[in-house]
């Protein structure tokens, strides 16, 4: 057994939650350095981590960096942290995010100890999903998360803060409460909580016990929730609209990664029969997620509403390369959740600071702001122009993938058709994007909001890392793809490649 | 015969004499409370050095003493210890009749400790009934018009109820001709399936068995009284009653229907079932009724109504596995000892609160989160808890009773329990939301003295070890689950 790099990166921010809770609550500055402190040196050995992490073929499928220790006897659970190319990936991502967030929140002085505690505790919590290969584990983390949502959306949130916040507590533990049956399940079929053992030995003994289907469907329906996956994304809206920044960008850029997660590695990675039985019924859910979402975006005139909406239209996009069942489209899927955490981040950074400064949300009000915040403007529209999947951001290759996967996949029948349909999408995505820079930044010059201020140093910081992390990827997506195929190619095999 | 082997339950009888006759000598009531505690430490300590001996029966086979009563008796000194502590400040305020209150307390513990270890049904009957006659005064023990027609309640429906059992009891014994569970067993064990469906009887004992036990636990229909009972009660008690009693329920229908009804299967299966049907209704009712209520005393009653309902998951996974399976006893076990901690951590929280502010109503509690942070703290791990939400015990302890459902085929039963924990989050954190987002009506602070927060925090830690590192807990309820044999 090596040095415990993984709970160190899990239990850090957990820690300094913790610390932060016994700072006196007038000392706003020393809570703000604690918190970047225990989020910022996960982050930098979560890079440490990805630097090191075998990218060899020989490394595929493998868990690296694994830990295991007897938990609970009784249920035969154990405390087992591992990364393999899937996760490693969103482990970084979740560091990245969980850090920024800790400056985007710079400037939040309504209750700062409770603010920061709670943040730092979610962020140990997804963490904790990407990195548990124990059911029970996965399944604790997976409900930690919710306790720090709902403080943080209903104390420090806006308009109908506390009705988003029970909404979604009500409908993460709807889905997980049918996760929970399917994980009681596939405990009692296999005796086993372990995921590694359970997607090596197959599924074997679980047919003759109870039906795979039925398993696959209870834990789909808990990640579907989180995904959110039409018709269950109604919670998404609200939740982001209502949530401060951080807690938006959080959100948007992990924590609904969580659902797609899940959705690989357990739906897709241990139920390879039912989830090839039900790819196109899903996909089609998918395919009106995109349209839908899309649609729905263009009616908006809430900035943070606008970016929610684009969320589910982008998760489709996920969902559809997830079920396109092929190495590609897969690989596609989970680039296109590390691009869109980091493009949607920013694009909430952005309004967040565009609300904060301006003090105006309704993008009918707002009006020509390209001469007063050139910085925001420049940052917001290369957000934008990511999120419409412009070539040298991540956004296009992440959806190039998925299009390219799906449309050659040969484990769904008609995925030719779906994909074509898929691709309007993204003729509606570039109108709402488009329109929405138009409103905010661009046409006639408004007199009242002359002397706003644009962004300061910390902010520009932000800023300049998240795009140059997109840009990053966009030009160099291998630094990326080469290490999800680690993850993927394992799964994908069970479709024939 | 090993007096030795009783000596739990002399002790409390001696310090319950004890208590009454110091109240009539010493001034400092603060006395009283320490003798009643050392009570209990004595005979729980008595009764954890006696853990891992053999299992033997004592008094002609009507008490059993093995681990599962051992696990019980430690429990309720436990449960007696904590009401206790937290009852201090809520007791000094009456002038009289202190020392019977302590003494009341350390006989209805004493009555549950023989329910836990009863093995014949009329050794069965007189520990209920030592348990449900001091649990009756105490009810009515603030004599006020809530409390008295509380006390009437409680004591007109227990009686019924226990009617109800006696009667049961009475056609078990014409069909069997025999009292002690052992011997029941073996007398079913000998009839044929058809013997039994010519004449019924003895089914339709077993089913007001269950109605008389119902009651202990509050299962739905037998649950009427609870409302009112633990809104009249003075809150230390409805704690009491709200964990203690059900334990001992529980207690009582594992001993009897593990030993005497156990086996064959076609009559395990049929109880089974119609614990599993209790379950549904008591989950459905508990959660749904508690939603409108306003007062919190009334919320946590229906709420340890739909307690009950997982619990007896828990049961019906007892009729239906194996009879040499003990995974439903002992997550029962497990389930009883982290609902134990977790509901008394919210009631000492809400008697310390509720007694500064002389308000039961969750309206009152806004702002809780600044005028006492950490008693709304502990009150929030223990509403999160009562969800089963992880990292709390509770989320252990559903896992392990409905990890052991799923095993015997009671899907169907687990997917509706665990959406009732959903709906069971919205009133449950209603409380959470108006102690932490609303404004408080006065900035004034909540103080609270040392024993209740030191009980306090003591179901606090047991919560969260419970919920983090339960293995230790489960390994002694797996122990306990090895009932004695006759």
């Amino acid at each position: 057994m090596e040095f415990n790099y993984l709970t160190i990166i899990l239990f850090l921010p957990a820690v300094g939650a913790i610390i932060i809770a016994l700072i006196s609550r007038k000392d706003d500055a020393l809570i703000k350095r604690v918190a970047a402190i225990f989020t910022g040196i996960p982050l930098i050995l979560a890079i440490c981590l990805f630097v090191a992490f075998d990218r060899s073929t020989g490394a595929a499928g493998v868990i690296q960096f694994e830990e295991k220790y007897l938990w609970i006897t009784q249920l035969n659970a154990h405390y087992h942290l591992g990364v393999d190319g899937l996760s490693m990936p969103l482990v970084l991502l979740t560091c990245f995010l969980g850090f920024l967030v800790v400056l985007i929140s710079w400037k939040v002085h309504d209750r700062p100890r409770q603010f920061f505690a709670w943040l730092l505790l979610l962020e140990t919590s997804i963490i904790g999903v990407f990195v548990s290969l124990d059911l029970l584990l996965f399944f604790v983390m997976w409900e930690i998360e919710v306790i720090p949502m709902y403080f943080l959306i209903s104390i420090w949130g806006s308009g109908r803060r506390e009705y988003s916040a029970i909404k979604y507590v009500l409908y993460t533990l709807f889905g997980s409460a049918f996760m929970l049956a399917g994980i009681l399940s596939l405990y009692f079929t296999t005796g086993s909580l372990s995921m590694v053992d359970i997607s090596n030995q197959g599924l074997g003994m679980v047919q003759s016990i109870m039906p795979a289907a039925a398993i696959f469907w209870l834990l789909f329906i808990g990640f579907a929730v989180k995904l959110p996956m039409f018709p269950f994304h109604t919670w998404l809206p609200d939740a982001h609209t209502d949530a401060p920044t951080a807690v938006s960008v959080i959100l948007a850029g992990v924590l609904i990664k969580m659902g797609g997660y899940g959705m690989i590695r357990l739906c897709v990675g241990m139920f390879p029969g039912p989830a090839q039985q039900y790819a196109q019924i899903l996909i089609i859910l998918a395919l009106i997620g995109i349209i839908y979402g899309a649609a729905v975006t263009l009616m908006q005139t809430d900035i943070k509403r606008m970016i929610a909406y684009s969320s589910i239209s982008h998760m489709g996009y996920v969902l559809l390369g997830i079920f396109a069942l092929s190495q590609v489209s897969l690989t596609g899927a989970a680039l296109q959740m590390f691009s869109h955490g980091i493009i949607t981040g920013l694009l909430f950074a952005m309004a967040g600071l565009v609300i904060h400064n301006i003090k105006v949300r309704d993008l009918r009000k707002l009006g020509g702001l390209a001469r007063q915040v050139p910085i925001i403007t420049a940052v917001f529209s290369v957000a934008g122009l990511a999120a419409l999947g412009l070539p040298t951001t991540s956004g296009f290759v992440a959806e190039f993938l998925i299009f390219l996967g799906a449309f050659n996949s040969t484990a769904v029948p008609y995925a030719q058709v779906y994909t074509i349909i898929a691709i309007i999408g993204v003729v509606l995505t570039a109108g709402y994007i488009l329109w929405m820079l138009q409103q905010a930044f661009f046409g006639p010059v408004k007199e009242e909001f002359n002397g706003v201020k644009d962004a300061d140093g910390l902010e520009k910081f932000y800023m300049f890392v998240l795009v140059a992390v997109i840009m990053l990827v966009g030009i160099y997506p291998a630094i990326l793809t080469d290490v999800f195929k680690l993850g993927i190619t394992p799964i994908a095999g069970l479709f024939g490649g | 015969m090993n007096l030795e082997l009783f000596i739990p339950e002399i002790t409390l009888a001696v310090f319950a004499v004890l208590v009454i006759l110091l109240d009539l000598f010493v001034k400092q009531k603060a006395w009283l409370v320490k003798v009643s505690l050392s009570g209990l430490v004595i005979a729980g300590g008595v009764t954890a050095a006696m853990w891992g001996d053999d299992s033997t029966a004592i008094f002609n086979n009507m008490l059993a003493v093995d681990s599962f009563a051992l696990f019980f008796k430690l429990l309720f000194a436990g449960i007696a210890f904590l009401v206790i502590l937290a009852s201090t400040d809520y007791i000094a305020k009456f002038a009289r009749f202190q020392g019977e209150y302590y003494a009341l307390i350390l006989l209805s513990t004493l009555g549950m400790m023989l329910m836990a270890a009863t093995a014949d049904l009329i050794s069965l009957y007189i520990a209920l009934e030592l348990t449900s006659i001091s649990l009756y005064v105490l009810v009515g023990f603030l004599k006020d018009r809530k409390s008295t027609e509380a006390s009437l309640k409680y004591l007109l429906l227990g009686a019924i109820a226990s009617a109800v059992l006696l009667y049961g009891m009475a056609l078990v014994f014409g069909f069997t001709g025999q009292t002690q569970l052992g011997a029941i067993a073996m007398s079913i064990q000998s009839m044929s399936l058809d013997n039994v469906l010519a004449s019924p009887a003895l089914l339709m004992g077993i089913v007001m068995l269950i109605a008389g036990f119902g009651f202990k636990i509050a299962a739905v229909p037998f649950q009427m009284w609870v409302p009112d009972v633990y809104e009249g009660a003075p809150t230390p008690v409805t704690a009491y009653l709200s964990v203690a009693s059900k334990a001992a329920g529980f207690a009582l229908i594992l001993r009897v229907f593990y030993s005497a009804f156990g086996i064959p299967e076609w009559l395990s299966m049929n109880w089974g079932m119609i614990f599993a049907a209790l379950a549904v209704i008591s989950m459905i009712i508990g959660n749904v009724v508690a939603i409108p209520q306003t007062n919190i005393k009334r919320m946590l009653g229906y709420s340890s109504i739909a307690q009950a309902g997982y619990l007896m998951v828990g049961l019906a996974t007892l009729g239906f596995a194996s009879a040499s399976s003990i995974l439903g006893q002992s997550t029962i076990l497990f389930f009883l000892a982290s609902y134990a901690l977790t509901n008394l951590g919210a009631f000492i929280a809400v008697i310390a609160i509720s007694n500064k502010i002389n308000s039961d109503d969750i309206a009152d509690f806004t702002g809780m989160g600044k005028r006492a942070p950490l008693l709304a703290l502990a009150l929030t791990l223990c509403l999160i808890s009562l969800i089963g939400m992880p990292p709390a015990a509770g989320f252990m302890a559903k896992f392990y009773i409905f990890s052991a459902a799923v095993q015997n085929d009671l899907l169907w039963l687990v997917v509706i329990a665990v959406l009732n924990s959903v709906i069971s989050a919205y009133y449950y954190l209603r409380v959470v939301k108006v102690m932490w987002l609303g404004e408080a009506a006065s900035e004034e602070k909540v103080p609270s003295s040392g024993a209740p927060r030191l009980a306090l925090f003591l179901c606090c830690l047991g919560v969260l070890l419970l919920g983090i590192i339960p293995g230790l807990v489960m390994r002694l309820a797996e122990i306990a689950g090895n009932l004695f044999a006759f």
